[in-house]
């Protein structure tokens, strides 16, 4: 048996330093563990429910399908797309699907384009003053790539033909993914109505999405456009690809 | 520091270890709540939008 020492235990420093030292060490690694997964999941799964609430409030009681009166082989044109007026700062206003990003994918779209206020919580901003969904000219947004729920953060994988849709009060806008862009954080360009060419008339319905590129960066914005291809009003029902994500509960 | 704590913590070993747990559990809450949404906000990988 060793005898046990007289007093209280004498605490070294090196040991006291060593000791914080591992504990700095596990805090960075909760710390990122934290930004990286949980955070982002918590905050992505709060976007998602949120966007199915907005959805069903934006449907309204308008039936999901069309009424069965044309044969689904013919294309029906509902005419010039119904353009709402941009709310107030942060308020969420569409919904955004692509099935690309995963058939539960749906994201509201707030005004505005601040951090704390959109970036970080709903997620995917409209940046103010340029055109709302189905406009002629450019419906541009922004949104996380890396962590805050990064509702873009497949925005990479995008294939030509993809379709992103997105839903508003009146109508459901489906956008035809045609390309990617990589600029510099200045690169206000991609915000004109004519992506990159100011000064000239629009004639196309253009889709911007901007992120930051690489992730995890910031020092470039990586851009996908995309072009309308098609709408439909709120009454006709939501398109056939989306129906299901559409009728999700919240 | 670790072991000074160990040393304050009354009762037998379980419920010096439960103790232990316990008080993690608490640390972490607080840093996930309010500490690292705080230290994040100075966490610059996230500029997503193009502007001057």
């Amino acid at each position: 048996m060793v005898p046990a020492a007289s007093g209280p235990r004498r605490v070294s420093v090196v040991g006291v330093i060593g000791e914080l030292l591992i504990t700095g060490g596990v805090l960075v690694f909760l710390f990122l563990g934290w930004q990286l997964w949980l955070n982002d999941l918590v905050v992505g799964a709060g976007q998602n429910s949120a966007g199915v609430t907005l959805s069903h409030n934006l449907r309204g009681s308008a039936p999901l399908h069309a009424p069965a009166t044309a044969p689904p082989t013919t294309k029906i044109s509902f005419g010039d797309p119904v353009v709402a007026v941009a709310p107030g700062d942060a308020i969420q206003f569409a919904v955004m699907y692509v099935p690309r990003f995963g058939s539960d994918y749906a994201r509201p779209i707030s005004e505005g384009v601040g951090t704390t206020k959109v970036l970080n919580k709903n997620g995917i901003g409209h940046y103010p003053g340029t055109q709302m969904p189905g406009a002629v000219g450019n419906f541009a947004v922004a949104a996380h790539r890396t962590t805050y729920g990064a509702p873009f953060k497949p925005l990479a994988t995008l294939q030509i033909g993809d379709k992103i849709y997105v839903q508003t009060k009146d109508g459901y806008f489906t956008y035809d993914f045609r390309g990617l862009e990589y600029v510099k954080p200045t690169g206000v360009g991609v915000l004109e109505p004519v992506p990159e060419f100011p000064g000239v008339p629009a004639t196309d319905r253009v889709l911007t999405m901007t992120s930051c590129n690489p992730m995890f960066s910031a020092q470039e914005r990586i851009i996908a456009y995309a072009v309308l291809e098609s709408w439909q009003p709120t009454s006709a029902g939501a398109p056939a690809a989306i129906s299901a994500t559409v009728a999700a509960k919240g | 520091m670790y072991g000074a704590l160990w040393r304050v913590l009354p009762g037998p070993v379980w419920v010096r270890v439960l103790l232990m747990i316990a008080l993690f559990l608490v640390i972490l809450t607080v840093l996930v709540l309010f500490v690292f949404p705080w230290l994040n906000t100075f966490v610059n990988v996230n500029d997503v939008t193009v502007g001057t």
